[in-house]
């Protein structure tokens, strides 16, 4: 029985053998505590005790009403169609229309929306199950493509992220900032462009941390963004929210072109 | 299908191919890596690399899931899977989502009152959840007054559930069995 953590596949006890709040949560609407009604008075679906059973379900209802639950219209609903036929049962059947209806008992219309919801109710069971058994299944995990090119181009905005965090831990790692030593934008990307002679990759995270001073960091992220712009370099990331990576882009015939 | 070298070569890139597909491959899919084949020639051959790979009774299966081949581990092993992952199995859908996308399984396309009329019960939350758990999709309207959505369900129903096509699943009719007299 899929019966676990909170998720109880059906009410396994009766109305009061158990607290209030665990059997409520139980019933899925109206008709699974119906059939819960059926079961647990052991009378059968076809031949249902209206009057015994519509008193039971009232009574639910009572309980419900008491601890201040909020009953959904659907309870509401299905109580007055019960005693709309324990009425209709009561009711001497009229003898003119007798010939043309045959004795349509007026139980049918439900038992037959009971049976189709509980086979819904079944097949819900056996999703559950082949999820669990699917759930046990692996495939083989993402293969991890190093060099074969599965880098995100990372957006401006995970730029910009990547910069607010360096701005907060450079909040933590700098306590005064007395002397203001300016760093000209060009000078930086002069310094950038230097630093891509050398090297394909540049860790921008890296090159964040690098920044004395806040306004040491606001012109290395104009920086690179002017060199992104000048497409130059091109921004990847190996996973999403990952470290951004940039990457320099290989034009012309240049100096580089031999690099491995 | 003969046994020709060219088959056999073929075969065994297929098997590579669905060993490195990250979701179910499908015949249409390997045939064009393949090289432009045909693509039911193809489905034969990754039928027979299906049924030799399963011949071994092995570790690993290849199964058709979705409309397409995909290698995985053989359920009866998921005990000692998990405890060497240390992973518990994963959080399940509600029983009131399971009902409603049962209903949605067995009766799509169906619309939100209609799933509602057999469950007897407001199930506009759980449709909800089961579209973003990509589920169930919509299929488009149905031609009656509001013009409601209807619903059905999706690849990723397939995937998950481990089912090639909908005709896998158990006639509805046969639930009847379970019901209580």
């Amino acid at each position: 029985m899929p019966e676990e953590d909170g998720e109880p596949m059906e009410a396994s006890t009766g109305l009061s053998s158990s607290p209030y709040k665990v059997k409520l949560d139980v019933f899925e609407g109206p008709l699974d505590l119906l059939l819960h009604l059926i079961k647990k008075e052991q009378v059968s679906i076809y031949d249902i005790p209206i009057a015994r059973i519509t008193e039971q379900y009232l009574e639910y209802l009572r309980l419900m009403h008491e601890m201040d639950i909020t009953i959904a219209s659907d309870f509401l609903v299905m109580a007055a169609t019960l005693i709309y036929i324990k009425t209709k049962m009561l009711l001497p059947r009229s003898p003119l229309t007798e010939d043309e209806e045959e004795d349509e008992d007026p139980r049918r219309p439900l038992v037959e929306r009971l049976l189709e919801y509980q086979k819904y109710k079944a097949a819900a069971e056996m999703l559950w199950s082949k999820a669990q058994v699917e759930q046990a299944v692996f495939t083989r995990p993402p293969l991890d493509l190093q060099e074969a090119g599965t880098e995100i181009a990372a957006t401006t905005y995970d730029l910009f992220e990547a910069f607010r965090r360096a701005m907060e831990r450079l909040k933590e790692k700098i306590q005064l900032e007395i002397a203001r030593e300016e760093v000209p934008l060009e000078e930086k990307i002069a310094d950038l462009r230097q630093r891509l002679e050398r090297t394909d990759r540049l860790d921008i995270t890296a090159l964040f941390e690098e920044a004395r001073s806040k306004r040491e960091l606001i012109t290395i992220f104009l920086a690179v963004l002017e060199l992104v712009k000048e497409s130059v370099i091109r921004l990847v990331q190996r996973v999403a929210f990952g470290q951004i990576i940039a990457i320099k882009v290989n034009r012309s015939p240049s100096t580089t072109e031999r690099a491995p | 299908m003969s046994g020709s070298k060219n088959d056999r070569e073929l075969k065994a890139a297929i098997e590579a191919l669905i060993f490195v597909s990250e979701e179910p491959i499908t015949a249409n899919r390997l045939a064009e890596i393949l090289g432009d084949l045909d693509p039911e020639d193809v489905e034969a051959l990754a039928n027979e690399v299906m049924a030799e790979f399963n011949a071994r009774e092995g570790g690993l299966e290849i199964r058709r899931i979705a409309g397409g081949y995909r290698m995985s581990t053989r359920p009866q092993y998921h005990e000692v899977l998990r405890r060497y992952l240390r992973t518990r199995p994963a959080a399940r859908l509600s029983l009131a989502s399971l009902e409603t996308l049962a209903v949605i399984a067995y009766k799509q396309p169906i619309t939100l009152p209609e799933i509602q009329e057999i469950r007897g019960k407001n199930s506009v939350s759980s449709v909800k959840t089961l579209l973003e758990k990509r589920l169930i999709v919509p299929k488009g309207r149905k031609p009656v007054a509001g013009r409601p959505i209807m619903y059905g369900t999706s690849k990723e129903f397939l995937i998950q559930f481990g089912l090639n096509d909908l005709s896998e699943l158990p006639s509805i009719e046969d639930f009847e069995d379970f019901i209580t007299e």
